[in-house]
């Protein structure tokens, strides 16, 4: 029943998506100002539909319908309501049509929001977006159908991975979707821009929105991914460089590029064909990554079933984009001519550019060589963090410097008077590091550098804080907690990494360990029921030999039961100074567990800051209107 | 569009990454040991630890009805514990060959854990940078894989051979 429902639904999407193309190719001849009326009504019940097929979906998931496969191979009816409705996007079906979903809204939004612009351009940006729509839903259709059904209908469901059980995952993956697929409409945007020939200052103002959307969800959906890995992996770690976060850093890093350059396109009407090459780029590398993580080419913790079917598909389909996408830029591909002065606001956001691009390349390196070796001459090798806190690590310092400084370089030529002021920061900045080199007793080079930038971007924000509460500029405002938020980012992982303190002991129950100044008390262990999993938890003592202040920490394992499987739950304590971590494992045919104990400083102001980030870019989103 | 040099360079790198990619879909991962029994083992080539003129590939498996592959270190303590039932093994069962891989260790350590607690092995193979342990789909030792004399896999084990595994290879084996 729901299967055909389903299925009605996305044929409907999709023989919307050729009529919004036929009409939209007819309306491009005829004369006027205003897209057909027509057109807006074909983008509604587009979308209409696509959402309504997701909402039966979900339906699906609540009810636990087994006869539709999807439900059946992720869910179980023991799951808790709210990981049932997060079970939809949870497995690889079920997202590809979020995916459609984002896709048709966005195209109708940007179809209904940029009524200002010239009416080609938009009409070539729906039908670019269309084919989009179109080349998944067939994907959709033919290879990962979720409305696929079953006979007969199955009495329970296989359930879902129990380590994506957990709020934090349920919302990563809608998050980086906006993120990642909402960059599909300013790749649609810029074939249309080259095929239209409407480009320049009104391009950039066309897409700003979109991009600062996209650029908000992508950051707080890679933030959530790394506080769930910090939670619910039970490493004691919050990024690994796996070739997953890689690939959603990828568009990250363009997409960060991209913003910063569309401001010198709307400001200087310079730059064009860059803004083109990136808003290219940033779809491009969302794809790849999806197919990266699809395909099954990389082995990684986000366990997707494998299926190389679906990695030729996407791989199809990238290649086309790429493909049409070269070709339409080197035919319309007009030279331009810079002219900027050293000293010039434009030269310090291209140098932010050309950092992107570094760590763009840096990260797909790193990230595509082990493929490149295993098919060329198969060995097998896997690129860990040493290469890429060796490469990455020594550039961000000067990043950090350009942050504070450049958005204070006013635009075409800028007075000395500037740099004069930063003699002042630096000198702040070094007699701070110097009490964190006297407290942590550890220093190399680069993490003196690493502190004295991050803290000379942090002071330099904070003046500029509170000139900007003054003349009330929430442009401006937003840059500046973006910054800030990533000086106070890089400040706070460097004292994180300088002062934690981690041991691996094994313990049994009524045993004590002393570490440092701290004594751990393993005091009893007890079991537990709940809905879908049994655990045995820890009791564990904590006490700080110092102040003598007590606390009690209780990690878990945990056997669920569909799928069985173990999980590892992390016992940790966050407080604003500081976080304790432990975990525990069953060492087997023995009575002793293997205990892993961390005090992670000022853990949470790394997510603090992360957000602040983010958060940047929705205080920009919001104050569009004023300011326009 | 006119063809100029750099273009060229854009479309083959492009050409270029996208085959590659095309050809790592084709390549598959045989991480997932489970999968492993009732496959074939893949060819390999194995230098004796002690002599190196010494070889052996798979075809010298074909001779014997069946044969154990060992996988072990002088660093790794769970080999010790089994090792006693590889001896015991080599004693009971005349029938089966057993060889050992020396997983990423050093030649004197190596030696030295064998004339200790006794050499089990008709063939002390080296893997010095553990890549044709890799070829076996291994990711941790002790590991032992049983081999048919028509290069079969027909059990794999994970872990130190205990009392149950070793009953069950004889059992297997008889």
């Amino acid at each position: 029943m729901l299967s055909n429902i389903g299925i009605s639904l996305i044929v409907l999407v999709l023989i919307f998506g050729f009529l919004s193309i036929y009409t939209a190719s007819l309306d491009l001849k005829t004369a006027g100002l205003s897209i057909n009326k027509s057109i807006y009504k074909l983008s509604l019940f587009q979308t209409t539909f696509t959402i309504l097929s997701f909402f039966t979906l979900i339906v699906g998931f609540i009810y636990s319908d087994f006869s539709l496969i999807n439900v059946y191979e992720n869910s179980h009816t023991a799951k808790p309501l709210f990981y049932k409705i997060a079970g939809t996007w949870g497995n690889h079906e079920g997202s590809l049509l979020l995916w459609v979903n984002i896709l048709v809204i966005f195209s109708y939004l940007f179809l209904v929001f940029s009524h200002k612009h010239n009416k080609n351009f938009r009409l070539y940006t729906l039908i670019f977006q269309n084919i989009l729509i179109i080349g998944f839903l067939f994907f959709l259709l033919l290879n990962s159908n979720p409305f696929n059904s079953i006979y007969p209908t199955p009495f329970e469901g296989l359930g879902l991975n129990p380590i994506l059980q957990d709020p934090a995952l349920a919302i990563h993956p809608p998050l980086l979707y906006v993120g990642f697929v909402g960059c599909s409409i300013y790749f649609s945007a810029a074939m249309a821009s080259l095929m239209s020939g409407y480009g320049g200052k009104l391009f950039a103002q066309s897409i700003k929105t979109w991009v600062k959307i996209s650029w908000c969800f992508q950051t707080l959906g890679i933030i959530v991914g790394s506080i769930w890995a910090y939670y619910e992996l039970g490493w004691g770690g919050f990024w690994f460089w796996d070739p997953v976060e890689n690939a959603s850093l990828l568009p990250w890093f363009a997409i960060t590029a991209l913003m910063h350059s569309l401001i010198v396109l709307e400001k200087r009407n310079t730059l064009y064909s860059w803004v083109i090459i990136l808003c290219l780029l940033t779809f491009t590398l969302s794809v790849l990554g999806t197919f990266l993580v699809r395909s099954g080419i990389l082995n990684s913790v986000h366990t997707f079933a494998n299926d190389p079917s679906r990695g030729i598909y996407i791989l199809l389909f990238l290649s086309l984009m790429i493909f049409s996408a070269l070709a339409i830029f080197f035919t319309k591909y007009k030279k331009e001519t810079y002219n900027f002065n050293f000293k010039s606001r434009e030269t310090f956001i291209l140098a932010n550019n050309w950092f992107m691009v570094f760590f763009l390349v840096t990260v797909l390196i790193g990230t595509l060589y082990p493929i490149f070796l295993d098919v060329l001459i198969s060995i097998k090798i896997s690129v860990g963090p040493p290469f890429y806190n060796i490469v990455i690590i020594p550039l961000v310092v000067p990043l950090l410097f350009l942050m504070a400084v450049g958005p204070k370089v006013s635009w075409i030529n800028s007075q000395n008077k500037v740099f004069n002021k930063i003699l002042f920061f630096i000198l702040g900045a070094l007699v701070i590091n110097l009490f964190i080199i006297y407290f942590s007793k550890k220093n190399s080079i680069l993490s003196n550098l690493i502190f004295i930038a991050a803290i000379f971007l942090i002071l330099h924000s904070f003046l500029d804080i509170k000139k900007l509460i003054n003349k009330k500029n929430k442009t401006e405002l937003s840059r500046v907690i973006s910054h800030l938020g990533f000086g106070l980012l890089i400040f706070f992982i460097g004292i994180n990494h300088q002062f934690s303190l981690e041991e691996d002991f094994n313990l049994k129950v009524g045993e004590t360990k002393k570490i440092n100044n701290y004594e751990i008390d393993f005091e009893s262990l007890k079991t537990k029921e709940s809905k879908n999993y049994k655990a045995v938890i820890g009791n564990f003592k904590l006490t700080n030999l110092k102040n003598n202040q007590v606390q009690y920490l209780d990690p878990e394992i945990r056997i669920y039961s569909n799928p069985e499987t173990l999980t590892y739950e992390a016992a940790i304590k966050t407080k604003i100074t500081s976080d304790f971590y432990l975990t525990m494992s069953n060492v087997s045919r023995s009575d002793y567990y293997n205990i892993k104990f961390q005090n992670k400083p000022f853990m949470i102001w790394i997510w603090i800051s992360a957000i602040m980030i983010a958060l940047g870019g929705f205080i920009q989103l919001t104050s569009k209107k004023n300011e326009d | 569009m006119k063809i100029s040099i750099s273009k060229i360079i854009i479309f083959s790198f492009v050409i270029f990454l996208l085959s590659v990619f095309w050809m790592g879909l084709k390549i598959n991962n045989n991480y997932d040991t489970k999968s492993l029994v009732g496959n074939k083992i893949s060819k390999f080539h194995l230098i004796e630890i002690y002599d190196d003129a010494q070889h052996i590939s798979e075809d010298d498996l074909k001779k014997k009805k069946f044969t154990l592959i060992n996988f072990f270190a002088s660093w790794c303590a769970p080999c010790r514990t089994e090792h006693k039932y590889l001896l015991k093994l080599s004693k009971e069962r005349k029938k089966i060959k057993i060889i050992g891989i020396n997983f990423k260790d050093k030649k004197n350590n190596a030696i030295n854990f064998l004339e200790e607690l006794g050499d089990p092995y008709s063939f002390v193979g080296k893997d010095s940078e553990g890549r044709i342990s890799i070829l076996f789909g291994i990711y941790g030792i002790p590991e032992s894989i049983l081999v048919d004399s028509n290069l079969t896999i027909i059990k794999k084990i994970v872990g130190p051979i205990d009392q149950i595994q070793y009953d069950e290879i004889l059992k297997i084996t008889k």
